[in-house]
């Protein structure tokens, strides 16, 4: 029992850290809402020199081989600088999805994610839309039947839908699920779809952790700066205390992502439940984190000239994608008072 | 990350579990905060320790058995599985144990931990005075040297467990020219010694939980000193923090009473109304995010981490989080919450009541949720005092 990361996934996790604060400024995220995709291909390229795209992918196909823990540390740096590239649907979810089809749509795919060059977008029956099937090269869409279908983009019809957080763009896509299409159908399907929520909702629940981080740091900073009464308002207790609130929230959601990662990676039979565990805390500590952190903020925090919505508007967004918080709570739920779930001191890891 | 047990902390737990299964009382003892409950109590604590089971991470030659903290925590697990007696001499045990480990003479260890593990000697604590709750900088309880002694006068309040311990520890002036957090030093004191006047006080649940304690030209050895002169502030905040985290409350407690809250509400189907189960799920999930949590700090202070100001934090959200869960407990009984346990109702509704009155306690003990906040805002946030 360590419940650590080791030394490595840290230089790692620093790494990446590091390059996102250099290269994805609150300027290139406005920039790139104001073009046609909100994508930048080049930053794409890029990311994938740092190996973020493959970074699921085994090295002999051209990817970092390494697992769920490594990517959640990721993924939380993703939200710190809310990045907008499809981190999320391509190489949290996509990549192991590939993985598991195998054969010749793997070979053709794998290597050219891992290298920057395509997108692949990820749909699911837990939403409406797919994200990011604007600028995907393939799409791996569930049909009504519960079949599994790879869609090359000339096939499918992809309809944009205007919504509240500009870096994350969604659709509604139409194709026609047939024989040529179809990757797996019956219980092989409706397993995959399952393991993709749960790497979905688990990808969402670590940029959300990185996401209330950063905004607590933001109000923090800001209450520091602004002075009203002839103070800092940071040296208001009703201020202090409700930043507070926020960071137990978000130190007690993180070790939950934590943890799910560790049972997504090792395949444990609670891995969906953690994984709901997880995307609940989370969620509720980066939009609890949005409105308390707009509250200490004030008026300046309620314009669109202030960065603070860049961070909030991610928190809204990633906390309804993959499954929204009642979805998540529901699948708690239900382990608690359907399932046999095992409860009580000395039950957490029993599943390990 | 490494999230299964190795096979020696697995015997360990199958070790403690056989012990505690054949040595917990089955009847559950009376409160510790009335005599007969008190004595039943040292009772059990002296055959907890007789099996070498008082205080598992202390090291052998002070009534421990050298555990390390994960296996603190895996034995805090059997612990509350089995349903054992809450510990009478928690505030020796798990606050002045941990401290007089790190600050203590190789005489004062000797002299005071074997006694406290096997709660031969009941400790009281002694923070609290009528003008320092919050504001604990503002002790005005002076003990001035005279000799090989320090003579204490004033007054101690709120003195956790005072009305039937043996001992009392907390922080006196021993500077009287001194202000706020120096000139302060950290001195342990037997109850029994000329002067003192203990006045038990009862509290919410009307028994004598705590007392106010009297100093009247009392004479301490110096030998009862714990850390330097004047270095009182310091030694208080190793105790504090251990109270705040994972000694005092470790998170076996929450996870048991999350564990007796899912199984009420499913007993109870007609009035666990499906918004009330989705709090329970909360709750039930919080008590996990603690235990993982707690986890995750000892792997870090195994690896030569310390804790720090993050103590709050945890401080926070076990006490809230035990509120809560006792709340919900009393919402799912209706009416028979308020059953007190001779009432003839009062079948299936457990000792909810009582930990309700209790958990009540959590956001003001140890430090009040608020001064936890403003150490968390100023420490870990940086936002200016």
């Amino acid at each position: 029992m360590d419940f650590r990361f080791d030394d490595d996934q840290e230089l790692l996790q620093s790494t990446v850290r590091d390059f996102l604060q250099g290269e994805v400024t609150p300027e290139v995220i406005r920039a790139s809402w104001e073009t046609d995709t909100a994508r930048s291909p080049e930053l794409w390229k890029r990311l994938a020199e740092i190996g973020l795209p493959g970074l699921l992918l085994p090295e002999a196909h051209g990817g970092m081989g390494m697992s769920e823990e490594e990517m959640v540390l990721l993924l939380e740096e993703v939200g710190r600088a809310a990045l907008a590239e499809p981190v999320i649907g391509t190489a949290a979810v996509a990549v192991p999805l590939l993985c598991d089809l195998g054969g010749s749509l793997a070979d053709t795919w794998l290597p050219r994610i891992a290298a920057g060059e395509c997108v692949v977008a990820v749909g699911h029956p837990v939403s409406p839309f797919v994200e990011d099937a604007h600028v995907a090269d393939l799409l791996l869409l569930p049909a009504a039947d519960g079949s599994l279908h790879a869609v090359p983009a000339a096939e499918a019809e992809v309809v944009a839908e205007p919504a509240n957080d500009p870096s994350r763009r969604i659709s509604k896509v139409r194709f026609d699920a047939g024989a040529s299409t179809r990757v797996a159908s019956g219980e092989e399907a409706a397993e995959l779809l399952a393991r993709t929520l749960d790497r979905g909702a688990l990808a969402c629940a670590a940029a959300l952790i990185g996401v209330c981080d950063r905004t607590i740091e933001l109000a923090a900073e800001y209450t520091r700066e602004r002075k009203q009464f002839g103070k800092p308002i940071g040296s208001f207790q009703a201020v202090k205390h409700m930043l507070a609130n926020v960071k137990v929230k978000l130190e007690y959601a993180r070790p939950v992502v934590q943890r799910a990662a560790h049972s997504v990676a090792h395949g444990v039979a609670l891995r969906s439940v953690h994984v709901s565990m997880a995307k609940l805390g989370a969620g509720e500590a980066a939009t609890h984190g949005a409105k308390t952190a707009l509250q200490a903020h004030g008026a300046i925090g309620y314009t669109w000239e202030q960065d603070l919505h860049l961070w909030m508007r991610r928190a809204w967004s990633l906390d309804r994608a993959w499954g929204r918080s009642s979805f998540h709570l529901g699948r708690v739920r239900e382990a608690l008072f359907e399932g046999d779930l095992a409860i009580g001191p000395g039950t957490t890891f029993a599943g390990a | 990350m490494d999230l299964d047990y190795t096979d020696d902390q697995k015997a360990f737990r199958a070790e403690a579990r056989r012990w505690l299964e054949a040595n917990v009382p089955s009847e559950p003892l009376l409160s510790f905060d009335t005599a007969e409950g008190a004595k039943q109590h040292r009772e059990w604590e002296a055959r907890l320790n007789a099996g070498g089971w008082a205080m598992v991470p202390w090291p052998v030659e002070y009534g421990g058995r050298g555990a390390d903290l994960l296996e603190w925590l895996i034995f805090e697990e059997e612990y509350y599985r089995a349903g054992a007696p809450k510990r009478i001499n928690q505030n020796g045990i798990f606050l002045l144990g941990p401290t007089i480990m790190e600050y203590g003479t190789p005489e004062q260890k000797a002299r005071f931990l074997p006694k406290m593990a096997s709660s031969e000697e009941v400790w009281a604590q002694g923070w609290s005075e009528p003008n320092a709750g919050s504001d604990m900088a503002n002790i005005q309880t002076t003990a001035l040297r005279e000799g090989d002694h320090y003579v204490v006068n004033g007054q101690k309040t709120w003195a956790s467990r005072g009305a039937y311990a043996d001992w009392l520890f907390g922080m006196f002036r021993t500077d009287p020219d001194s202000e706020r957090h120096k000139g302060l030093t950290f001195i342990l004191a037997p109850l029994d010694l000329p002067g003192i006047t203990v006045r038990p006080i009862e509290q919410l649940d009307g028994l004598p939980g705590f007392a106010e304690v009297f100093f009247d030209d009392v004479r301490v050895p110096v030998e009862h000193r714990l850390g330097e002169e004047g270095q009182g502030w310091t030694v208080a905040m190793a105790t504090a923090g251990f109270e705040r985290g994972l000694m005092l409350r470790s998170p076996a407690r929450f996870q048991h009473t999350a564990m007796r809250l899912v199984e009420l509400a499913r007993a109870n189907e007609e009035s666990a109304l499906p918004a009330i189960r989705d709090e329970v799920t909360r709750c039930w999930i919080a008590a996990e995010a603690y235990a993982l949590e707690t986890h995750r700090t000892v792997s870090r202070i195994l690896a030569g981490g310390k804790i720090g100001a993050e103590a709050s934090l945890n401080k926070i959200f076990w006490s809230e989080l035990d509120l809560r869960m006792h709340e919900l407990a009393l919402e799912i009984l209706g009416d028979r919450g308020e059953l007190l346990p001779e009432a003839p109702s009062a079948v299936g509704v457990g000792s909810w009541l009582d930990g309700y009155l209790f958990a009540l306690s959590g956001p003001i003990y140890a430090g009040t949720n608020e001064i936890q906040r403003n150490i968390i805002s100023e420490r870990i946030l940086g936002m200016p005092r």
